[in-house]
């Protein structure tokens, strides 16, 4: 367990992971990546029961993790290297020819920590559900977590995990919505407006809980443990986690712009001022 | 001529049903997911013999679909069920990042498949199935003969380690082969990826699979009463295709009709095709459906005006034959 500065010293290099290594690869998605930073870093560190050294396709005895905008990898790579799934070192690989590191998450790859394939969208929350009644079935009171984007919660298939997973009381998964109101074509206003969240989930049966501040650590560990006690009772749990898509970059804040393009080399040092290296650069 | 005859008209649907209790039975990891269509996939005997391991997913295929990935990961064998459409066309790019990209053990019964389903028209009547499954990346395709294959393909699938696609029919269907699947003419085993050979013979050979291998063995037999011999294979697996089986034949005959209840693009002959073309060019026909859509009409109506008939299978071969010399 890290103290909330601790997890907010890593967060900040996983930061600067993220624009490293997506400026190398000259490919990527750091804007999500940025915005959920803090939230991925508590999860791998703090909330989920899990062992990087034992790292077991079927987890059992171990929480589950499903990121199901699988764009997002270099927070997700970043935080399972500096959590010890793989070496910090292996980050340079990112979306080079024959990476573990692919640009959306592989199994094919054999990287500990991947359990399922994700990059085409809507999918993860079906996986976590499965997933969860496993761990019911197998008599494993572990948790299953999932991340989604808000964009994606457009995709029908969302809505029919909500509705199962409702239905049917899985209610030994929290499902988590990065709630930062872009997507690749403009705002979510704009492209598709999302409503009111919390009173889709409550429709569908589910309990839900609102973090604001998502770029907040104390609110992030405080939300997810205030989810973790609303889980096993009968109901699953939605997250709904306001982030800032860009965040700790001034620049790159408040925008769809870094969704799916990257920081030339020539702006990378500007971004990398306001993020001091903190643990080592890989 | 090895002598077939039907022992009775079975549903290879209710095959797969039946080879999953007992498939349920010798494994207590199974489990089966149906969209609100276990009766008609024939999965309600296995939900009642263990209601603990079914799964009801309502009318959501593709949320079943990962869900079955996601059981996978724990260790459970889940078998999907659904109408063969819904749960292939219908959730192409589930199946390909879940169950294929991700490499899962998850079972997809496509049920009511083919234009034999007659009656409920082209939307229901899938022909592009195999097409679809065949080309994903670790998928097993498997096209079983009649009921009692079906029984072990099911059986087989739950063994086999990985994703596999099992397709089957709506209708009554002749049952002709032993209640193990296996071949008679030599006694192999049903085995999958294992070409049985129903009939030797020497001067053509008919490649077929699901309802049309019955067919198949009714033109040859009218074959032979003309001086005909020709072999028969029973192709039930389409992926991975017992190639080494095909070219021997090939070798043997020098000509070749492939037969299915499907789209001439994409399904069994183009597979057939493609082995030949590579590694032993024969002349070939097909019989399959045309590039075009089903309609309504009796499962026997289906066969006779498409042109999936023992006697079309007899044309086709006479076509193949002159293209011999």
């Amino acid at each position: 367990m890290k103290t909330t500065q601790e997890l907010q010293t890593i967060a900040t290099q996983v930061r600067r992971d993220i624009l490293r290594m997506t400026t190398a690869a000259k490919s990527g998605h750091p804007g999500g990546s940025l915005g959920t930073a803090d939230w991925m870093t508590a999860m791998q560190f703090n909330i989920l029961q899990h062992d990087p050294d034992h790292f077991t396709m079927d987890g059992n005895g171990q929480d589950m993790l499903f990121v199901s905008q699988g764009h997002i990898t270099p927070v997700i790579y970043s935080t399972m290297a500096r959590r010890g799934f793989f070496p910090v070192d292996e980050l340079r690989t990112f979306r080079q020819f024959g990476t573990r590191l692919q640009g959306h998450p592989s199994t094919e790859h054999r990287l500990p920590g991947i359990r399922m394939a994700s990059g085409s969208l809507g999918q993860g929350l079906s996986v976590g559900i499965g997933a969860a009644l496993g761990k019911k079935m197998t008599a494993d009171n572990h948790l299953v977590y999932t991340l989604h984007g808000d964009g994606e919660l457009q995709e029908g298939q969302i809505w029919e995990a909500v509705m199962f997973a409702g239905a049917k009381h899985v209610d030994n998964l929290i499902a988590t919505i990065d709630y930062n109101h872009q997507q690749i074509d403009g705002t979510t206003t704009q492209v598709m407006d999302l409503g009111d969240l919390r009173a889709k989930f409550e429709a569908f049966m589910w309990s839900v809980v609102v973090i604001s501040n998502g770029n907040d650590m104390q609110q992030v560990l405080d939300g997810m443990a205030q989810a973790k006690a609303l889980a096993g009772q009968g109901r699953p749990v939605c997250v709904i986690l306001t982030t800032e898509m860009g965040y700790g970059v001034d620049f790159m804040q408040g925008t769809n712009k870094y969704h799916g393009s990257v920081l030339s080399a020539d702006d990378l040092p500007k971004a990398l001022a306001q993020l001091p290296e903190t643990i080592g650069d890989f | 001529m090895i002598h077939y005859e039907i022992n009775s008209l079975k549903e290879l649907r209710a095959g797969m049903g039946d080879g999953l209790i007992e498939a349920g039975k010798r494994n207590s990891q199974v489990v089966a997911l149906s969209a609100d269509v276990k009766g008609s996939v024939k999965m309600d005997g296995f939900a009642k013999a263990y209601p603990d391991r079914f799964i009801q997913c309502g009318i959501a295929e593709a949320n079943m679909v990962g869900i079955a990935a996601g059981l996978s990961l724990c260790g459970k064998v889940p078998f999907v069920g659904g109408f063969a459409e819904f749960v292939t066309g219908r959730v192409y790019d589930q199946i390909r990042q879940v169950m294929c990209y991700s490499n899962k053990n998850v079972k997809i019964c496509g049920s009511h498949a083919g234009i034999s389903l007659g009656e409920d028209g082209a939307t229901h009547q899938t022909m592009e199935d195999i097409a679809l499954m065949r080309v994903l990346p670790n998928m097993t395709v498997l096209v079983p003969a009649d009921y009692n294959q079906a029984r072990a393909a099911t059986l087989a699938a739950a063994e086999h380690v990985g994703p596999v696609y099992l397709r089957l029919g709506r209708s009554k269907m002749p049952c002709f082969l032993p209640e193990d699947g296996s071949c008679p003419a030599d006694n192999t085993p049903f085995v999958i990826g294992k070409a049985q050979i129903l009939n030797p013979g020497t001067d053509i050979t008919l490649i077929a699979c699901g309802h049309l291998v019955w067919e198949a063995l009714q033109a040859a037999a009218m074959l032979e009463n003309g001086g005909i011999h020709a072999e028969v294979i029973n192709i039930h697996t389409i992926k991975p295709l017992d190639t080494e089986a095909i070219i021997a034949s090939a070798r043997k005959t020098r000509a070749v009709v492939t037969c299915e209840e499907h789209l001439y693009n994409g399904g069994l002959g183009d597979a057939v095709a493609q082995t030949l073309a590579l590694h032993c060019p024969t002349p070939m026909e097909y019989v399959a459906v045309d590039d075009r859509f089903g309609e309504s009409g009796t499962p026997d109506e289906m066969l006779t005006n498409y042109h999936l008939r023992a006697a079309d299978i007899m044309e086709k071969a006479h076509k193949a034959l002159k293209r011999k010399q």
